[in-house]
């Protein structure tokens, strides 16, 4: 049931960021599907207690390998579907929680929250740039 | 020789004005600058340079012409004309169009406006809203609340932009507005956990394509634009931080 739940609003969540993107009217399930992938992927992970940092620089990685498949696909600019895949996996919540430490002078747990919100930022640029670098080189390989 | 200039003046006319409008729509930085020196190279020009940050674009060609400057001063995110201006660059590259063709497509890029309505772009942002609200395991009787005050809160963001100038400000005002909203839907017993409704409904604002362009444009050598880039999304956060801090301490 959860997980069917998760699917629905991911998807829908996704697809709605597409609009307010101004994506061209016929990508807009495609952004759905990247993001909604991208974030069942982290939230299994996330159950099977994998650590947040590491879950989500997999799941960033593949919606970029995703949002590229499309893009070859479709002919259109990556940045499309990866930017719809990638808003879920954003770690708002961690840094709200933050933000309210940080006004509540509870700077301990504040800066612990912080930091991990960083983190979690740098795991989804990793997991993007990963993607990109593996591209390359399986490109290279095969103009050799 | 008048024509060849004449030749090459145009080029330099096309590759501008196409870099021009993917920068105003929020691409990235080294697809500018890739489209720019192919679009050139496919009329001929195989010695283009491009130097492109957030603000403005530096063309230049090896020989007579002189260097040309633009300034972007205003940037929305419009992806459809990013793909627009892609699949013309991909036309010019395969040779289908001819210098005047190339303009007046480009042309018509520039002057559409096929974005979604507002109404639309308010009613995407308040489901946004409500779906992160259950996606960070809240509660099915918060939906309405997150839905309610996300769509204001989105609303707020578009009015305030057109009223002033600064984006920073509308940002923070509409977090507040956020913030406010979603604990007198608490405090009046229509909403139960304050954090998860503050959380989704926050999610339209948090800028993830300025962070995702930013981390691209720094991987890819582009020092300049992924710094200043990056420094635009940390205000934009630090604006919705504010916004949420200032309604705690208030109350």
């Amino acid at each position: 049931m959860t997980m069917i739940e998760q699917l629905v609003t991911s998807f829908i969540a996704s697809g709605a960021f597409g609009i307010l993107f101004n994506v061209p009217r016929q990508t807009l399930l495609k952004c759905g599907i990247v993001g909604m992938l991208g974030w069942i992927i982290y939230f299994l992970l996330d159950i099977e207690e994998v650590d947040q940092v590491l879950a989500t620089s997999i799941a960033a990685f593949f919606v970029a390998v995703i949002s590229h498949f499309f893009a070859k696909r479709y002919k259109t600019p990556i940045i499309i579907y990866s930017v719809a895949g990638i808003i879920p996996l954003v770690p708002g919540g961690l840094a709200y929680d933050a933000m309210r430490n940080f006004v509540e002078n509870d700077y301990n747990i504040a800066i612990q929250l912080a930091a991990k919100a960083f983190m979690i930022s740098g795991a989804i640029a990793f997991g993007l740039v990963f993607s990109e670098v593996i591209n390359q080189m399986i490109r290279k390989m095969k103009f050799k | 020789m008048a024509n060849q200039s004449n030749h090459i003046h145009d080029v330099i006319e096309i590759c501008l004005l196409a870099g021009k409008i993917m920068l105003e729509s929020g691409a990235e930085t080294y697809r500018v600058e890739d489209t720019m020196m192919r679009i050139a190279a496919s009329y001929g020009i195989h010695h283009s340079h491009s130097y492109v940050t957030p603000t403005g674009i530096i063309f230049s060609i090896d020989g007579i012409e002189p260097t040309k400057l633009i300034r972007i001063s205003e940037r929305t995110t419009d992806l459809q004309k990013v793909t627009i201006v892609n699949s013309i660059s991909r036309k010019i590259s395969s040779g289908a169009l001819t210098l005047k063709e190339a303009y007046k497509e480009l042309k018509q890029a520039e002057k559409a406006n096929h974005a979604y309505p507002i109404w639309l772009q308010i009613a995407a942002s308040s489901i946004a809203s409500g779906c992160f609200l259950i996606m960070f395991h809240g509660r099915w009787d918060d939906f309405i609340p997150a839905l309610i005050s996300g769509g204001a809160g989105f609303l707020c963001l578009v009015y305030f932009h057109r009223l002033i100038q600064i984006k920073f400000f509308a940002e923070f005002l509409s977090s507040l507005l956020i913030g406010l909203l979603s604990l007198s839907f608490v405090k009046s017993g229509i909403g139960h956990e304050l954090d998860k409704i503050i959380i989704g409904s926050v999610m339209p604002l948090v800028p993830g394509l300025l962070i995702t362009n930013a981390v691209r444009d720094l991987m890819a050598g582009h020092l300049v634009s992924g710094l200043s880039k990056g420094a635009e999304a940390f205000l934009t956060a630090f604006a919705i931080g504010t916004g949420i801090a200032i309604m705690f301490s208030l109350f």
